[in-house]
């Protein structure tokens, strides 16, 4: 339960150590780092934009081949490689990387023209296919489709639309001209939608023919080929085939690039450091000589920090502490309750007057989870899963291991309350040994009956307890609202606020259970003294709510009316509580789930094939059921910790940490000190 | 007619009750999942890489049908319909069918509800990528009722059975 002391860093070094520190503060990532607004005759900004966007189209031209090589040759690419994260490069590993930078660069930007000579050679090869399909029809020509005619012919060639013999031309050319008589008509190629002629006819009959093909609806043909149509297709599929030649010749050089693969990744990140490098520089403020940072740091990591930048680069670090409303937020959590952090980050940072509520947040959140998922074998499932992982990927991204660290533990959670409740993977076990062996299986706690009871035959003492659990995590949430409140030395407030709250709330259901109405629902009853000492209790702590809730308002109706509006708040516990009813039914809803797939599976029989379809059943139901309930247990249990727990003390509004560090997609440095 | 009734309607009131409690909140998920769907699949086509995120808030109202199964399943396992035969009485099948209503249409309509929500949520996902917590919870608010009338349902169907 802890947020780190944040310092204020003020680093004042030489212009010359610039590209060093910042490469230092870069790869620690401890640093926060804020504009410095010094403007003056001194001291000015400097605009490294253009820098920048020349790295940046570095850094993507990297990208770019890398994506062309991969789509090349084959990647490795398993379905866990999305666990892996990055690769750690040690400094040595780093400076060889760097110094062939250039030489990788170089080659980054051959594929990407080898890339572009391909895909214009795929153009022309498009173009020619289109023209080969326009010349196709006319294959039979013997002529250039230019040709005109003879010394003492003209000749037409053409193409009507639709399929026509040349006896159907020869008719509709005697209906328009029949005067027209020298002539004679070569049908080159015919289908269904065009037919292409060559029509031959005597100089003096040119005009007139012409002018009546034109009304029967000849035209000319689109593309016409210089030569004989036959040998343009040679020609054309020798182009072809050039073309082709060279793509292959270029994709060879491609491939051959293939070694270039793990630098062109580091090449990627290693331009988009340096321009985040500059990004940074552009908060400072520069002197001729000089420069000027200023941003946040932890405390334990502020002394370090200024140690090694005084030691190696001349540089003067000013710490001074950080209190304000705008300090960010650092939390620092033990291993049991850090993974819980990022749910904590999805409502919102603590603010910094207030206390981290993870680590109490954290033993609910498990808890809670584990009460709705509620199975010993799904548990385990899902502990085993997330532990193998984090074990196996080293190097998996922070905030993924966060989570998988998470779910380890609530299959932990969810594998004891299996346990407790008898259920593994439903009532398997029983149903196995009933099914195929005939007898009913020996009674292993945990396994076949439960440790401590059963919710599905025993519903009500299960509601019971949730709302118990519901009891003590709203009062822990009321109790944190009393340290913060004791922290700000707000004495007042813990007796008008919480105290008030406990009274009230402790009191109606010390009152409720010994009425014998709920006794029969509980199952048991207080003795009737509880009825007096519960309704005492819930009057005094109703009093002070009606007379104090509404304090800050100095009108007295005013301030009584407020009271009356605070004392309504009581409705609030109410449904709160009756919340926590869902603790009950998401485990039913598990376990009883889990049940009807098994009873389904054994209904197939006792046969070989029963047996095989009993497992197939038996694996994709639980596996959906892992899934849907998962996933609810998940969510609800996050909107527990949410509305009800942190509805009663938790304000937000703080603002994360946000260090300036390596922000890479393949690889990190490994920072050795 | 009314003696077959006595005789007979014990059973199939509790089977019209569990088709009641699959059939209704059967058709609210699939409403609901089928919007939350659509919407998914628009935000996929322009950022393929929230498959999972869009995927979590497409499943959310898929809930309400399966407690709705859950609940046909204990009605029908209670009747003997489902394991070893048991004789009930017209009282108890007409109470079976009572106790299947609440999951049944509080089910129909939070599902439907909760897929408006999920759409809603997932164009905040689309949009801000890192709202994801918060964007969840509004539409796990709606699945409250849903919960609550699942929890009435069993606790009736485990009373009924008591009796």
């Amino acid at each position: 339960m802890a947020m780190l002391k944040m310092k204020r860093i003020n680093i004042y070094a030489l212009i010359d150590h610039c590209d060093d520190i910042l490469e230092t503060l870069q790869r620690r990532g401890v640093l926060e780092i804020e504009n410095v607004d010094i403007e003056d005759s001194v001291f000015f900004k400097e605009d490294t934009s253009s820098i920048q966007a020349q790295y940046l189209k570095s850094s993507k031209t990297a990208q770019r081949a890398r994506e062309i090589l991969s789509e090349y040759t084959k990647d490795k690419k398993s379905l866990l490689s999305s666990f892996k994260g990055r690769k750690p490069l040690s400094s040595s590993e780093y400076e060889k990387l760097v110094e062939s930078s250039n030489d990788t660069l170089k080659a980054a930007y051959d594929i990407v023209s080898y890339k572009k000579n391909i895909e214009q050679n795929e153009a022309e090869i498009l173009k020619y296919e289109a023209q080969l399909d326009t010349i196709r029809p006319w294959l039979s020509l013997d002529v250039p489709m230019t040709f005109s005619g003879t010394a003492s012919t003209t000749a037409f060639i053409g193409k009507f639309q639709g399929k026509k013999s040349s006896a159907d031309i020869l008719n509709s050319l005697a209906e328009v001209a029949p005067s027209v008589e020298k002539f004679d008509i070569d049908i080159v190629s015919s289908d269904e939608n065009q037919t292409c002629v060559l029509i031959l006819c005597a100089d003096c009959d040119a005009d007139p023919l012409s002018e009546a093909l034109r009304k029967i609806g000849f035209e000319y043909p689109s593309y016409q080929s210089l030569v004989i149509p036959k040998q343009r297709e040679k020609e054309i599929i020798r182009h072809i085939n050039n073309r082709k030649g060279r793509i292959l010749e270029n994709e060879n050089n491609i491939k051959s690039l293939n070694r270039y693969k793990a630098p062109l990744d580091f090449l990627e990140d290693y331009y988009v450091m340096k321009a985040e490098r500059y990004a940074a520089f552009d908060e400072a403020s520069v002197s001729n000589n000089t420069f000027i940072m200023t941003g946040y740091i932890a405390e334990n990591d502020a002394i370090k920090l200024k140690h090694y930048l005084e030691e190696h680069y001349d540089a003067e670090v000013e710490l001074e502490d950080s209190d304000t409303s705008d300090t960010p937020i650092k939390l620092k959590n033990n291993k049991f309750s850090e993974p819980v952090e990022s749910v904590l980050a999805t409502y919102s940072y603590p603010d910094r007057r207030e206390a981290d509520p993870t680590s109490i947040m954290a033993i609910f959140y498990y808890i809670f989870f584990g009460m709705m998922f509620s199975d010993a074998g799904y548990g385990l499932v899902m502990a085993l899963a997330c532990g193998i992982l984090i074990l196996k990927f080293k190097n998996m991204e922070p905030g993924l291991k966060k989570s998988m660290k998470m779910f380890f533990w609530c299959g932990i959670s969810t594998f004891i309350w299996g346990m407790l409740f008898g259920s593994f993977f439903g009532d398997a076990v029983s149903v196995i040994s009933n099914t195929y062996f005939g007898v009913a299986p020996p009674a292993i706690p945990g396994l076949v009956v439960p440790i401590w009871f059963n919710p599905v035959t025993n519903p009500m003492k299960m509601l019971m307890f949730s709302f118990l659990l519901g009891i003590i995590h709203l009062f822990t949430g009321l109790g944190i609202c009393a340290y913060n409140n004791i922290k700000h030395k707000d004495y007042l407030a813990v007796l008008y606020d919480v105290i008030s709250w406990y009274l009230l709330v402790g009191g109606a259901i010390l009152a409720l259970l010994s009425l014998e109405m709920m006794g029969n629902i509980a199952g048991f009853t207080l003795p009737p003294v509880f009825l007096t000492i519960g309704g005492i209790m819930a009057g005094i702590g109703a009093v002070i709510i009606l007379f104090f809730s509404g304090r800050e308002s100095k009108n007295p109706i005013k301030r009584l009316l407020k009271g009356m509006y605070g004392l309504y708040g009581a409705t609030g516990y109410l449904s709160d509580i009756l919340s926590y009813s869902r603790l009950l039914a998401l485990g039913l809803a598990t376990g009883v789930i889990a049940q009807v797939f098994n009873q389904i599976g054994s209904m197939m029989g006792t046969s070989v094939i029963g047996v095989i379809l009993f497992c197939v059943i038996f694996l994709i139901g639980h596996l959906l059921n892992i899934g849907i309930n998962a996933l609810g247990a998940y969510v609800h249990t996050n909107r527990l910790q949410f509305v009800e727990f942190f509805g009663k003390f938790y304000k937000g509004g703080g603002r994360e940490f946000k260090p300036f560090k390596i922000n890479t997609k393949h690889i990190t440095v490994k920072e050795e000190i | 007619m009314s003696d077959f009734l006595a005789n007979n309607g014990g059973v199939f009131f509790a089977l019209l009750g569990a088709a009641f409690a699959t059939f209704f909140a059967g058709i609210g998920s699939a409403i609901g999942v089928g919007k939350a769907g659509i919407a998914a699949a628009g935000v996929l086509s322009e950022d393929p890489s929230k498959f999972g995120k869009v995927l979590i808030f497409q499943l959310l109202p898929a809930t309400q049908g399966i407690y709705g199964l859950l609940v046909a399943f204990l009605i029908m396992s209670n009747i003997g319909i489902i394991g070893d035969p048991v004789e009930i009485t017209g009282l108890q099948g007409l109470l079976y069918f009572a106790a299947s209503l609440p999951i049944a249409f509080s089910g129909l309509f939070s599902a439907i509800h909760q897929g408006n929500c999920s759409v809603a949520a997932i164009g905040t996902v689309a949009k801000k990528e890192d709202q994801m917590g918060k964007a969840l919870i509004l539409p796990a608010m709606v699945e409250t009722y849903a919960i609550l009338a699942l929890l009435i349902s069993i606790l009736a169907i485990f009373g009924i059975n008591a009796m």
